[in-house]
C-alpha cells in the first residue's frame, strides 16, 4: 500500500493554478479564441474554488502550471484514479497531448501505480469516467472511445457502463452527469440518447434531472466534498433540489472557465476517489484479487 | 435475441457480409441492443452467431455478429459507425493463392467449391466468387479483384488457384420466408403432397422469375413425349415461359417422331396403340433431319412444323442437346463430346433463375452440378428416387414433386396460359 491511502482521511484534490490558462485553440463548441478569457478574473475564480475546498476540509495538491498548456488547469482530465492505480489520459486532440507526461509524472510522484492504455486508445480520465457505487459510468464519442472504457473495465475488474454522448456542448461525461453518493446523481438527459438515459435511470435510484438552461450553465460540472456540492452559481433550481436531497451547496462563479468549456469539476481531480465511488470504503483485498 | 435476416425475392443472398465482434460490458450498458438497432436503422441486417453473457456484472460478455448490407459501400458505412460503439471487425487472413503447377489439374490442397455463394478475401477485401458452381477450384485475379469457379479441366499452367480454407467463406443461402413452394415444402420428397398447391407455386415461381428478367430452364427426358406431354411443353415455349432447354438426343428424336409420324417409340399418341412398322419411325425421323442438315434446317424447310423442338427453334430457345453412349443417330445438333456439352450448359445457365427438371435423372444431376444453390430447382418425376438422388448429389435446394408428368405439364400449361390471357403485364 502506498503512502496515498490511509495516511489522511481528509479529502484530497489535485488542482493546477490558472497562471497559463487561456483560450489558445478551439476544441469544443464553447471555445472561441476571439473571445479570450480574462486572466485576472480567471485567477480569482480559481482561487475561490481553492479556498472553498480548503474550507470544506480538503487537502489540495498543486501541480506546477506549464506555459503553452492552457488546459492543464483542468486536472479532471489527468486520468482515472482507482485505489492506488492511475490510468493516464490519452487526449483526443494533440493540443492537449502535452499534458499527459506532466500528469503522469505527478501521479508517479504521488505514489500511484501507472496503468497505461494501449497507444491507439483515446481516454480523458475523470472527465469521461465516474464511479457511482460499484459501477464506472463512462461517456464516449467526442473525446474518449468506448474501447478504452471496456479495456479499463476488464483491467480493473469493475463493471463499466459506456454511454454515448450525443450533444457536442456536453463533450465530456462530467459536463452532464455528476455522481453525488452511491446511488445518487444529477444528470442532464438531453446529453444522452435513449440507451444512455435508460442505463442511468435503471442503475441510479436517486436521480436529479437538470434542466436544459441550467445544464448549459455547466451546473452538472460540480464538485462533491462530503455532503457539500460546489457548483456554478447560475443554477438556483438545481441548488434547491440538492438541498432538498440533504446536500449543502456552494455556488461559485466560473464564467471565465466556462468560456473554455469547463467549470468546478473540470478544475479538480479527486485523488482519494470520488465521494460516490463505493471502492473508497470497500475492502482493499478485492483489488489484489483483480490482478 | 432474435435473428433477423432478409433475402431478395428470388432467395439470392443480399450483397456484402462482414463479421464483427463486440466485447466488454455490452448488455447492461445497452451497447449490444444499440449496435443491433443501428445495423437495422442503417438498412443492414444481422445474424448473431455467438453470444456469451458474463455471469457476474463485472464479467465481460461477448458477441459475434454477421452484418449484412446491400452493397460493400453500405456495409462499410455501417461498420464505420459500429466501430464508434465498440464493435471490431473480425479480421481474417487473405486466401492463400498458388499458381497451378500443371495444366488441367489444381495444385494439391486446392479449395473445393460448393454451389453456395462464396467469397474470397484478397488484399483485405471480401470478393464475391463469380460463376458459382460445385466441385470446382477457385481461380483469382488479385489485381482485378476477381475470383471465379474454375472446372479442373480448364486450369492452365500458372492460373492462380486458392489453396486451403483460410480466406474463403460461404454465405449461407437463407430460406425464403414467404409461403411459397420452397417455404412450405422444403426439400422433402413425397407423393403425398397437395398437387394443386405445388403446381400453383411452380407457376408462381416461373412468373416471378420472368418478371425479374431471369430465364427459366427446362431439363427434360423423353418420357415427356412418351406420355403425350409434347403439346403442353410446346405451348409453354410458344407463350414465352421457357428460355433454355437441356435434353438428350431422345427427347428431340421422339418429339420430332411425333411431329412427323404421330408416334413416340412407335406408339400412336392419339390412340395409344403400337403402329405397324412404328419402331422404325424414330430412325426415319432422325434420318429425315440428318438429310436436311439439322433441326433448325428442318423447321426452316417447313418439314418440322410442330412439337417442342419446332417451337424451340421458332422462339429462339437456347437449346443444348447432350449425347450419350446409347443414342441413335444422333441428331446433328446433339453434342457428343461430353466435356464440350458440359461447357455449353455451363454457359447457358448464366441468367437462369428457375430450373424445372422433368423425367430425367442424368440430365437433372448434370445440370444440378452446374447450378448455384440460389437457383430454384423443381424436379418432377414419377420415381421418388430421381428427386432424392438429385438432392443427395448436392443440389439440396431441389423441391421434389412426385407425379406423372403429363397431368403436371397439362395443368402447368393451363395455369400459365390463364395468366397469359390476362391483361398484358405492366
Amino acid at each position: 500500500m502506498s503512502a496515498l491511502n490511509g495516511v489522511s482521511s481528509k479529502p484530497r484534490v489535485l488542482m493546477c493554478p490558472a497562471d497559463y490558462f487561456g483560450i489558445e485553440y478551439e476544441i469544443n463548441p464553447w471555445m472561441n479564441v476571439q473571445k479570450g478569457s480574462d486572466p485576472d478574473r480567471a485567477a480569482a475564480q480559481w482561487r475561490a474554488l481553492y479556498d472553498a475546498l480548503g474550507d470544506l476540509g480538503a487537502e489540495v495538491d498543486l501541480i506546477e502550471p506549464v506555459e503553452g498548456l492552457p488546459d492543464l488547469v483542468f486536472t479532471a482530465n489527468a486520468g482515472l484514479v482507482y485505489r492506488d492505480l492511475f490510468i493516464p489520459s490519452r487526449f483526443r486532440y494533440r493540443v492537449r497531448g502535452g499534458e499527459s507526461p506532466v500528469f503522469e509524472r505527478w501521479a508517479e510522484g504521488a505514489g500511484f501505480r501507472i496503468l497505461s492504455l494501449p497507444e491507439e486508445r483515446r481516454f480523458e480520465g475523470a472527465g469521461d469516467a465516474l464511479f457511482c457505487g460499484d459501477v464506472l459510468f463512462a461517456g464516449y464519442r467526442f473525446r474518449s472511445d468506448v474501447q478504452s472504457h471496456q479495456w479499463i473495465g476488464e483491467q480493473l475488474g469493475v463493471e463499466v457502463l459506456p454511454m454515448e454522448l450525443v450533444d457536442p456542448r456536453f463533450y465530456h461525461l462530467d459536463t452532464c452527469f455528476c455522481p453525488l453518493a452511491p446511488g445518487a446523481a444529477i444528470y442532464y438527459p438531453g446529453a444522452f440518447d435513449d440507451y444512455g438515459r435508460s442505463v442511468i435511470q435503471s442503475r441510479i435510484p436517486r436521480l436529479v434531472e437538470v434542466r436544459a438552461e441550467e445544464a448549459a450553465d455547466f451546473s452538472c460540472n460540480a464538485v462533491v466534498v462530503g455532503r457539500t456540492v460546489i457548483l456554478n452559481q447560475g443554477a438556483p433550481r438545481l441548488a434547491g433540489e440538492l438541498r432538498r436531497m440533504g446536500f449543502a451547496t456552494r455556488p461559485l462563479e466560473f464564467s471565465e472557465f466556462i468560456k473554455s468549456g469547463g467549470s468546478a469539476k473540470c478544475l479538480t481531480l479527486r485523488i482519494d476517489g470520488e465521494e460516490a465511488a463505493a471502492w473508497k470504503t470497500a475492502v482493499p483485498a478485492a483489488v489484489e484479487a483483480a490482478h | 435475441m432474435a435473428t433477423t435476416e432478409r433475402t431478395k425475392p428470388d432467395g439470392e443472398p443480399m450483397g456484402a457480409v462482414e463479421e464483427i465482434e463486440v466485447r466488454g460490458h455490452i448488455i447492461d450498458s445497452l451497447l449490444l441492443p444499440k449496435i443491433l438497432d443501428r445495423i437495422l436503422q442503417m438498412g443492414g441486417t444481422f445474424e448473431i452467431r455467438e453470444c456469451v453473457i458474463g455471469e457476474k456484472r463485472t464479467d465481460p460478455s461477448h458477441a459475434r455478429i454477421g452484418v449484412r448490407a446491400d452493397s460493400p459501400e453500405a456495409l462499410r458505412e455501417i461498420l464505420a459507425d459500429l466501430v464508434e460503439h465498440g464493435a471490431t471487425p473480425v479480421h481474417s487472413k487473405d486466401a492463400r493463392v498458388v499458381p497451378a503447377d500443371i495444366a488441367g489439374a489444381f495444385p494439391e490442397g486446392f479449395y473445393c467449391t460448393t454451389n453456395q455463394q462464396t467469397q474470397v478475401r484478397l488484399g483485405g477485401r471480401w470478393i464475391d466468387v463469380e460463376n458459382q458452381e460445385m466441385d470446382c477450384g477457385l481461380a483469382v485475379d488479385a489485381e482485378a479483384g476477381r475470383a471465379w469457379c474454375l472446372p479442373m479441366l480448364e486450369t492452365k499452367l500458372g492460373t492462380p488457384i486458392v489453396v486451403g480454407h483460410e480466406g474463403v467463406r460461404v454465405v449461407p443461402v437463407e430460406r425464403p420466408r414467404e409461403s411459397s413452394l420452397f417455404g412450405f415444402m422444403g426439400s422433402n420428397v413425397s407423393s403425398e403432397k397437395p398437387k394443386a398447391v405445388s403446381l400453383r407455386s411452380v407457376a408462381e415461381s416461373i412468373r416471378a422469375t420472368r418478371a425479374e428478367g431471369k430465364k427459366v430452364l427446362l431439363v427434360g427426358g423423353p418420357a415427356i413425349v412418351h406420355t403425350g406431354s409434347s403439346p403442353h411443353v410446346a405451348q409453354l415455349i410458344r407463350e414465352g415461359w421457357i428460355q433454355t432447354l437441356f435434353a438428350g438426343n431422345a427427347l428431340a428424336v421422339h418429339d420430332i417422331e411425333q411431329a412427323l409420324h404421330g408416334t413416340s417409340l412407335g406408339v400412336s399418341l392419339s390412340h395409344g396403340l403400337v403402329v405397324e412398322h412404328g419402331h422404325e419411325h424414330h430412325l426415319r425421323s432422325i434420318n429425315t433431319i440428318r438429310r436436311l442438315g439439322g433441326i433448325t434446317a428442318a423447321v426452316d424447310a417447313g418439314v418440322l412444323t410442330s412439337g417442342i423442338m419446332c417451337e424451340a427453334v421458332k422462339q429462339k430457345v437456347d437449346v443444348v442437346l447432350a449425347g450419350s453412349i446409347r443414342d441413335d443417330g444422333p441428331l446433328p445438333e446433339v453434342v457428343t463430346d461430353a466435356v464440350a456439352a458440359q461447357d455449353l450448359m455451363r454457359k447457358a445457365i448464366q441468367d437462369v433463375g428457375f430450373a424445372l427438371m422433368i423425367a430425367t435423372a442424368l440430365h437433372s444431376i448434370a445440370t444440378g452440378n452446374l447450378l448455384p444453390a440460389w437457383v430454384k430447382v423443381v424436379c418432377v418425376d414419377i420415381n421418388p428416387a430421381t428427386v432424392t438422388k438429385l438432392a443427395d448429389r448436392g443440389t439440396f435446394q431441389t423441391v421434389g414433386i412426385v407425379t406423372d408428368v403429363e397431368p403436371f405439364l397439362r395443368s402447368l400449361a393451363a395455369e400459365l396460359a390463364a395468366d397469359a390471357a390476362a391483361p398484358a403485364l405492366d
